[in-house]
């Protein structure tokens, strides 16, 4: 009796852990099926490296939305990585006892705001601050980059936080006893250590932006073209999914779901990176 | 003291300018951190708290009022809901890989993979994958159980994560004692070792809490837009930042969306605090 009870709790927790293996299974499934005949109709070549996405003329390009999603990242990552890297580092090694913690619970805060709340602040702040300091519309790649850049603080401070820290105290001893400042033992010493980690959090960062969706579609224009400078609008893949997708039929929304597909290699993307640095890390 | 070891400093800086801007860099950036946080949150509750009116709150939404207390309570559902299937289910694949599962099986690996790759598709993916497959292939429509189980799936891998960490530390001996004593597995896991993980269980349950309170994009087509408080599980109801969303691409409703803003504001904020407090108790 008691066997057979020990029995079937195994049962049902080793189905509880095949979930998440069913539920990526599900999804690939879902959007494979509905993505790759749009792209074999469309033709790979036409859809990925099309300039031009005008639905109603049945033209499915999504290179502007594909540069445009590299574009905003990078711009997002040019603002996130110094400034992220940078704040842990203080966080690690030049942060004040009494600081720390306000510090440490902003930073965690800035984790918890809801996307929207971010493309909201961006619609009434930065927008209109970007249109009457550098001209335009204010809707460009410069403002999303900006606002990305903000949001992906969180993910590139805390990984690279903990990393900076899970470096041994010996290099930075050893470093002060050769003679160097501490800022000199920090900077090159202890974070070249800690590299690994901290490119593993740059990386996170890059998914956050590629895969951010309410707050870039509120202050980027949107405009399906690819941008000419900063001061354009810009689509991104995320953003082509979320326009289109309350009113698309037939072959459109197939065309979506096919972003949607690109998306999702991007992200397979990353997370190989990501397991290929953690392997180097060890 | 204080004086003496500043003026030694100052002496050391001068001779060694680079360390000084190294130092001054890393102050900026922290100092640009905290600044930006601050100008966000004390923009929003400056503009945002003399519209937080009672119309706000008004039980039944008008498009006069553009009341957010349906989509306050709707907020409420759906984060039970998609707590009720995450949480049972994360908390049993935590313990199945932790305590079940030996060094030599096989499908350890494959769960972290899957729970990486989860961990990092963006909420859009799941928007989209919950409208084809909870929406339109299991015929649920836009309602409140398709976007609570899209939503149950998207935090599924904190759950785990921060359960299997949890679990990791609680002692050997702890499971030893239990053994000794004559319990079995079950037992074991289920009256010693689950309850002793507790603390760290709820911190991730809480920071679960948090994203689906902040979601929208997985939202829109799996749970659609209605903003009356939803009677059923199969009635289309929105949350609260799709509430903001809505309201804020209208373009009337400027200083109501600024008070919608204040209320998620302060939700997170309890939220984190919350969070905070529990770690605290899992470090002693």
């Amino acid at each position: 009796m008691k066997q057979w009870k020990e029995k079937a709790m195994e049962a049902l927790l080793f189905l509880t852990a095949g979930v998440s293996v069913a539920a990526v299974i599900l999804i690939c499934i879902f959007l494979f099926a509905s993505g790759i005949p749009a792209i074999r109709e469309i033709g790979i070549f036409r859809f990925l490296f099309g300039t031009r996405w005008k639905p109603a003329n049945h033209l499915y390009g999504i290179f502007p939305m594909i540069v445009g999603s590299l574009y905003v990242t990078a711009g997002a990552l040019l603002i996130g990585v110094p400034v992220g890297v940078l704040t842990a580092v203080f966080l690690a090694r030049f942060c004040p006892k009494r600081i720390y913690k306000p510090l440490k619970a902003a930073v965690n805060l800035m984790a918890g705001i809801p996307s929207v709340v971010y493309g909201f602040f961006g619609v009434v702040v930065l927008v209109p601050f970007v249109r009457e300091t550098f001209g335009g519309r204010g809707m460009s790649v410069l403002t999303a980059s900006v606002l990305l850049g903000l949001m992906i603080l969180p993910t590139i401070i805390g990984v690279s936080e903990t990393s900076i820290r899970a470096v041994p105290e010996s290099y930075y001893e050893g470093g002060l006893a050769l003679g160097a400042s501490h800022e000199r033992s920090v900077f090159y010493t202890v974070l070249p250590a800690a590299k690994s980690g901290i490119f593993a959090g740059i990386v996170l960062g890059i998914g956050r932006a590629i895969g951010e969706t309410m707050a870039v579609m509120m202050v980027a224009g949107n405009q399906a073209v690819i941008p000419k400078n900063v001061l354009s609008g810009v689509r991104t893949l995320t953003t082509n999914i979320v326009l289109e997708m309350g009113y698309s039929t037939d072959l459109h929304r197939e065309a979506l779901i096919a972003t949607a597909v690109v998306l999702f290699g991007f992200i397979l993307l990353i997370n190989l990176s990501l397991s290929l640095l953690h392997r180097r890390g060890k | 003291m204080m004086v003496k070891k500043g003026k030694k400093k100052w002496r050391a800086y001068r001779r060694d300018p680079k360390s000084l801007l190294l130092f001054l860099a890393v102050c900026l950036a922290a100092a640009l951190t905290s600044l930006a946080l601050l100008f966000i949150i004390v923009y929003i509750l400056v503009k945002g708290i003399p519209y937080l009116t009672p119309s706000l709150f008004c039980v039944k939404y008008t498009t006069e009022n553009v009341s957010l207390f349906p989509a306050l309570v709707n907020t409420l559902f759906m984060t039970v809901l998609a707590l009720l299937f995450a949480v049972p289910v994360g908390i049993g694949a935590a313990i199945y890989l932790t305590e079940y599962a030996g060094h030599k099986n096989k499908l350890v690996p494959v769960v972290g993979i899957t729970a990486e790759t989860l961990a990092g598709i963006p909420s859009i993916v799941y928007g989209l994958f919950g409208s084809l497959f909870f929406v339109k292939y299991l015929n649920l429509g836009l309602s409140l159980l398709s976007g609570a189980l899209t939503l149950g799936i998207m935090i599924l891998p904190l759950i785990m994560r921060t359960t299997e960490e949890a679990l990791r530390s609680v002692p050997d001996s702890y499971r030893e004692g239990s053994f000794g004593l004559g319990a079995g597995k079950m037992r074991t896991v289920f009256f010693i070792v689950l309850p002793c993980a507790v603390p760290g269980i709820l911190s991730g349950v809480i920071l679960g809490v948090g994203r689906i309170v902040g979601e929208s994009a997985a939202l829109i087509f799996t749970a659609g837009t209605v903003a009356e408080i939803a009677d059923s599980l199969f009635a289309s109801a929105r949350t609260l930042s799709v509430h903001m969303y809505a309201i804020s691409g209208e373009g009337l409703y400027i200083n109501q969306t600024y008070a919608i803003a204040v209320v998620l504001l302060v939700v997170v904020i309890l939220i984190n605090a919350v969070s905070g407090f529990l770690a605290k108790k899992v470090e002693r």
